[in-house]
């Protein structure tokens, strides 16, 4: 396995970059590469040419500035999830981060590309869709912020248009008296999950006042699914999740395929999103009593 | 496009510092990092399993952090440093301590998978000089063994962090055997 022949071209500037973008059909983005290259070397893209970024400087921005974490386009999944700055105001990123694929990928794949490689198997995208924020892109024709409930538009595919380039994504920080939780199931650890959820809850007052939950692996794409009935003014710290399995089970629309049938899907994704929603009260409970804000 | 009458590729100089040395070839850009190991500079000690990232087998160190060289594209990385399996031995041919652990405690049976173990398990003890099972469990479970059910791997790792213990040895560089200048 091979990739087929593509033209390679390594911009030094955004600006270089996009006049390329502009003028060539059929070219790709290469970031990281750790699902683009597996897709060459299967020959299931084969783009006319590749614009590779890692040599463009300025787009390795991580902070937290203006109650966002600002990710830039050139920052890997691991030096995200090792900054304790950004674990410390927005801790799901790390929590969900620790399930992306092994260590030695997340050393190369970007945060950034995950979201715009839009798969409906991946973290990142449905972590993005739970905690809204931004993605800037720009091309020739301008600058402008994609919201995240705007980002996926369908399996493998988001709202950056060919001509465009993701700069950076701008993720809120966790507000006061929410906590979060990211639980997912796979045949072996670092493996596409059979079923996952992202879930944020709000407490006032150790009683529930709020949850949402987005889902991988289940057929939901990056929707976002309110569980506020099935959980509101219940006791945050002995939370009763009876209800929330119901309401999952007629959210999800998961498939069969050779891992697990649609049926399991959907119990597991269930199960799975009622220990999330008692995980992100207890969270929210902890960062509370530690006087996060 | 005629795909009958390929036009040919373009080339491009690659310059890597490998195990310490430089070394340019000029490749096509499709040419994938593990593949110009092998080919162009002809170090087959870098395996090439499933190339796609599963199996680990192909895993180098690029600035000294573990990456899958089969989903690295070489003209990417250009300018630089890899280490490979090569890169660890003593001059005189005296194995690294991971080596050695390896081979003491049964972690290889075919060797295929070998090489991308022991750099994944060179770049994790750097890192994590004292790790508990748990952690070398999670550290090697991006590396696939066919031969050896893990137990032996997961042993020659605890066994080379004892024998590291202590030394300040930074085990991503070449063995240097002691009363060796």
């Amino acid at each position: 396995m091979k990739p087929p022949p593509f033209a390679y071209h390594a911009p030094r500037s955004v600006e270089e970059a996009l006049t390329l973008l502009a003028a060539l059909d059929g070219a790709k983005v290469l970031a990281g590469g750790q699902s683009l290259v597996p897709l060459l070397n299967m020959r299931l893209a084969e783009p006319a040419a590749l614009i590779d970024i890692g040599r463009i400087p300025g787009l390795d921005v991580l902070e937290v500035a203006d109650g966002h974490v600002r990710i830039g386009a050139g920052v890997t999944h691991e030096r995200l999830r090792r900054d304790d700055a950004v674990a410390a105001v927005q801790p799901l990123l790390r929590r969900a981060l620790d399930l992306v694929a092994h260590p030695v990928i997340r050393n190369r794949g970007t945060t950034v590309g995950s979201v715009v490689h839009a798969d409906p198997a991946a973290e990142m995208p449905a972590v993005v869709a739970l905690l809204g924020g931004t993605l800037e892109v720009a091309s020739v024709r301008g600058r402008r912020s994609i919201e995240a409930a705007d980002l996926v538009r369908g399996p493998l595919e988001s709202d950056v248009a060919p001509d465009e380039l993701a700069l950076e994504l701008r993720v809120p920080v966790a507000a006061p008296g929410t906590g979060s939780a990211f639980v997912e199931l796979s045949r072996r650890h670092g493996d596409y999950a059979l079923a996952g959820v992202a879930t944020e809850v709000a407490v006032d007052g150790g009683r529930i006042v709020g949850a949402r939950a987005t889902f991988i692996g289940v057929g939901t794409g990056t929707a976002v699914l309110d569980l506020s009935p099935a959980v509101a003014g219940r006791d945050a710290a002995d939370l009763d999740v009876v209800d929330v399995a119901a309401a999952v089970a007629g959210f999800v629309e998961p498939q069969d395929d050779v891992h697990a049938d649609a049926a399991y899907r959907r119990h597991l994704a269930g199960v799975l999103a009622g220990r999330a929603v008692r995980a992100a009260a207890a969270d929210a409970l902890a960062r509370a009593g530690a006087g996060v804000r | 496009m005629d795909r009958t009458t390929p036009a040919p590729e373009a080339l491009h100089d690659v310059e890597l510092t490998v195990n310490g040395q430089v070394r340019r070839a000029r490749v096509p850009a499709r040419r994938l990092l593990s593949d110009l190991l092998r080919h162009d500079l002809e170090l087959t000690g870098t395996h090439v399993g499933c190339e796609h990232g599963v199996c680990g087998a192909c895993t180098v160190l690029l600035d000294g952090m573990p990456v899958r060289s089969c989903l690295t594209l070489a003209v990417s990385v250009s300018g630089r440093a890899v280490t490979t399996v090569e890169g660890l031995a003593a001059e005189d041919g005296t194995l690294h301590p991971v080596q050695r652990a390896f081979q003491e405690h049964h972690g290889l049976q075919c060797g295929f998978c070998t090489p991308g173990f022991i750099m994944t398990a060179c770049a994790f003890l750097a890192e994590e000089p004292a790790p508990d099972a748990a952690t070398i469990r999670d550290a090697m479970s991006g590396n696939l063994c066919r031969c050896t059910g893990y137990a032996g791997i997961l042993a020659a790792v605890a066994g080379a962090a004892e024998e590291l213990a202590g030394t300040g040895v930074d085990p991503r560089e070449r063995h240097r055997p002691e009363g060796a200048a």
